[in-house]
């Protein structure tokens, strides 16, 4: 039991901390969702890139410091205790790149991994549909060969795809074997958002901004050298990204405990009053969430470090956070009082921890997932085709 | 970095925990329950020559952690907070036998009458202490006695020996809920209704699967405590909330036979209302928490 930092490990912290209170911008960027705050996280991401901290964990060849575990938990914690942009090219970084290392080519990593470390390509994701959400498995776009042209052609729909009203290229789940049943048969491709027969149309969330869209396919041409991690192999893939989204690398635990820390000020700032004294509870829990996703952090380091898998544990962590913020977020409404309602950081935040339990999976399904892979609960019975029991 | 139990302290664990499911202690506790302690004093014995009562002065407050769980998971009774983690710190040395000792914000003295030596804190000063009338608690197995102080007595820091006694009862809290966690998870597999194991349903699913999230995002706080990365209190409230959404969805999910006190989960059930507010109430640890909050400087 030990949670100090090594030597070296303390160095990395204070240089990063350095660097970034001497270039974090001092205003807020506009939101990522409006072009002119696309374009402003954009060069946010160049800079970054530039002093090599926009994916510390990276190789060096890739702009990287390969960082560890511990130092990427660490920089992630400076990172939001200095207010820094959130990260317009996430999906990128934290979902796919992943998969495109443990299953890319040589030549998709050379390809791919350069651009995104600078945030001169942005991805999103296509995972859903309109008719599978939750059971994704049973999503209907499809992928037919082409040997003629050596690839694949791309018919369907994808909707609710994070970032697509702007980004370059996206990646997604495509049935490649209409015979093949749910889990199997599905691909994974990766594709310009701007291909001949592909059609984005943005979507937009709560806030009001073009947060997500829909893609349209319609014969779209994919070559072979875009194909990830095999024919057929998709689903597999695909959920090596989920257990990312779901686990250490979305949330991580320094943008609760910053946001917890700006609760405290909000709390010590406010003036006295019911609002106020309605809220102390949930000043005091705020700050033991993200502390408990702290130290279990810490604990979760410490397993894979010692070469342990996230397993299941994932979607404890999921449904932990995700509530974690929503609760933060209302208690920093409830201090802003009558003028809750009124165009603040505090807001957006909350309006952001609301899609919190919806995506990367629902809390319900995460919740499944908890029950029969951690407790070993019963699997529900499926239910007979033509309905009944 | 490494924020998980060292061999040693795994060792420990288990060496408790292979005691402890070979003593009955179910048995054990519902014999303390009924005023015949000779049982559980001689398993206070056999843990106080494996080293429980020392730990406080002579290991880390992570074995504290360990072995309070361990107690709270098996309804160990007795004054084990006041003996292992209180007095030894209160006192600076070893209680050999049994002791107890109240401490405000609460009144009573746990199991006074089979107590060696007994004490009483208040304004900042110990006591020695005589105990009168039997108080009944929701705890059947926490047999309670009104407090009288007489005699001061020397003492050492007893703000230390506080908090010791806070993070040994959050862990006893943790130990009780994973406790009914675990039986609930195995009642619901066996338990049909409506033609299939009621574990299946989702309703049950997901209120186990919040319990689950519970306990473990508090047992980082037990353990950071003991580490010195958080107080005490955080834990205690962490603890607290988790084994007492434990208690209510364990007994929810085993239906009317949760609610007998034939049934042992009573005993889990029972005691952690009763440690919820031992050693102070949520409410008192969440005030002190966010004191320390509002009057730091970062």
């Amino acid at each position: 039991m030990d949670l100090t930092l090594s030597e070296s490990e303390l160095a990395f912290q204070a240089e990063a901390r350095a660097w970034l209170a001497a270039h974090v911008p001092a205003e807020p960027l506009p939101s990522m969702d409006t072009p002119e705050g696309w374009a402003r996280h954009q060069e946010w991401e160049a800079t970054l890139a530039e002093a090599r901290w926009s994916v510390v964990s990276w190789p060096e060849a890739y702009h990287g410091r390969e960082a560890s575990l511990v130092e990427w938990v660490v920089f992630e914690e400076e990172y939001y205790r200095a207010g820094a942009p959130g990260r317009v090219s996430q999906n990128g970084i934290f979902l796919l790149a992943p998969i495109l290392f443990d299953h890319g080519t040589p030549e998709q990593q050379d390809r791919f991994l350069p651009t995104m470390a600078t945030g001169e390509r942005i991805w999103a994701q296509c995972w859903s549909e309109p008719e599978a959400g939750s059971d994704l498995a049973s999503l209907r776009s499809t992928a037919r060969r082409d040997d003629e042209r050596g690839g694949w052609v791309l018919d369907g729909q994808k909707t609710w795809s994070s970032r697509a009203s702007y980004a370059h290229w996206g990646f997604g789940l495509f049935r490649s074997d209409p015979e093949a049943q749910r889990h199997a048969g599905l691909t994974y491709f990766l594709f310009p958002l701007d291909a001949d027969g592909v059609t984005v149309r943005p979507i937009a969330q709560l806030d009001g901004e073009p947060g997500f869209a829909e893609v349209f396919f319609e014969d779209v041409f994919v070559p072979d050298a875009d194909v990830l991690g095999g024919v057929g192999a998709g689903w597999n893939v695909a959920m090596s990204t989920a257990g990312n989204e779901r686990g250490l690398s979305l949330r991580s635990p320094g943008r609760f405990c910053a946001a917890a820390d700006r609760l405290v000020d909000l709390y010590r700032d406010s003036p006295e009053g019911p609002d106020r004294d309605a809220a102390a509870r949930g000043v005091v829990d705020a700050w033991l969430g993200a502390q408990a996703y702290r130290l279990y952090t810490w604990g979760t380091v410490t397993r894979l470090a010692g070469g342990g898998d996230m397993g299941a544990a994932g979607s404890v962590n999921k449904v932990f956070w995700s509530e974690l913020d929503i609760a933060l977020h209302e208690t920093g409404l409830g201090l802003l009082g009558s003028s809750a309602e009124e165009e603040s950081a505090w807001l957006d935040g909350y309006t952001f921890a609301l899609s919190g339990p919806i995506y990367a999976g629902t809390n319900e399904v995460q919740r499944n997932i908890v029950a029969e892979r951690i407790l070993g609960l019963p699997r529900e019975p499926k239910p007979h085709p033509g309905g009944g029991r | 970095m490494r924020f998980e139990l060292t061999e040693d302290q795994r060792d420990l664990a288990s060496t408790l925990e292979g005691l402890l499911s070979a003593s009955d202690t179910v048995a054990v506790a519902r014999a303390w329950a009924d005023d015949d302690t000779a049982p559980g004093l001689a398993l206070w014995k056999r843990l106080a020559d494996l080293g429980v009562t020392m730990l406080a002065t002579d290991a880390s407050p992570v074995e504290v952690v360990i072995a309070f769980e361990a107690l709270g998971r098996h309804a160990v009774p007795g004054p084990w907070v006041e003996s292992a983690a209180y007095l030894p710190v209160a006192l600076g040395r070893e209680i050999t036998g049994v002791a107890t000792v109240t401490v405000p914000p609460g009144a009573e003295g746990l199991d006074a009458d089979v107590a060696d030596e007994a004490y009483l804190a208040l304004g900042g000063d110990l006591f020695e202490a005589v105990h009168g009338d039997r108080i009944v608690s929701v705890d059947r197995t926490r047999r309670l006695f009104e407090s009288t102080p007489t005699d001061p007595v020397a003492h050492h820091d007893l703000d230390a020996a506080f908090d010791l006694a806070v993070l040994a009862t959050s862990a006893q809290l943790l130990g009780a809920g994973e406790r009914v966690l675990a039986d609930a998870v195995t009642y619901v597999k066996q338990r049909k209704q409506f033609g299939r194991e009621i574990g299946s349903y989702q309703a049950i699913k997901h209120a186990l699967a919040d319990v689950r999230i519970a306990l473990d995002f508090a047992r980082p706080l037990v353990l950071g405590a003991a580490l010195g990365e958080v107080p005490a209190s955080a834990a205690k409230v962490q603890a607290g909330d988790a084994a007492y959404l434990a208690s209510r969805t364990g007994l929810q999910v085993h239906g009317a036979i949760g609610y007998t006190a034939e049934f042992d989960l009573s005993l889990w059930i029972t005691k952690v209302r009763a440690l919820l507010t031992a050693w102070g109430t949520p409410a008192f640890h969440r005030a002190r928490l966010l004191e320390a909050l509002v009057g730091r400087d970062d």
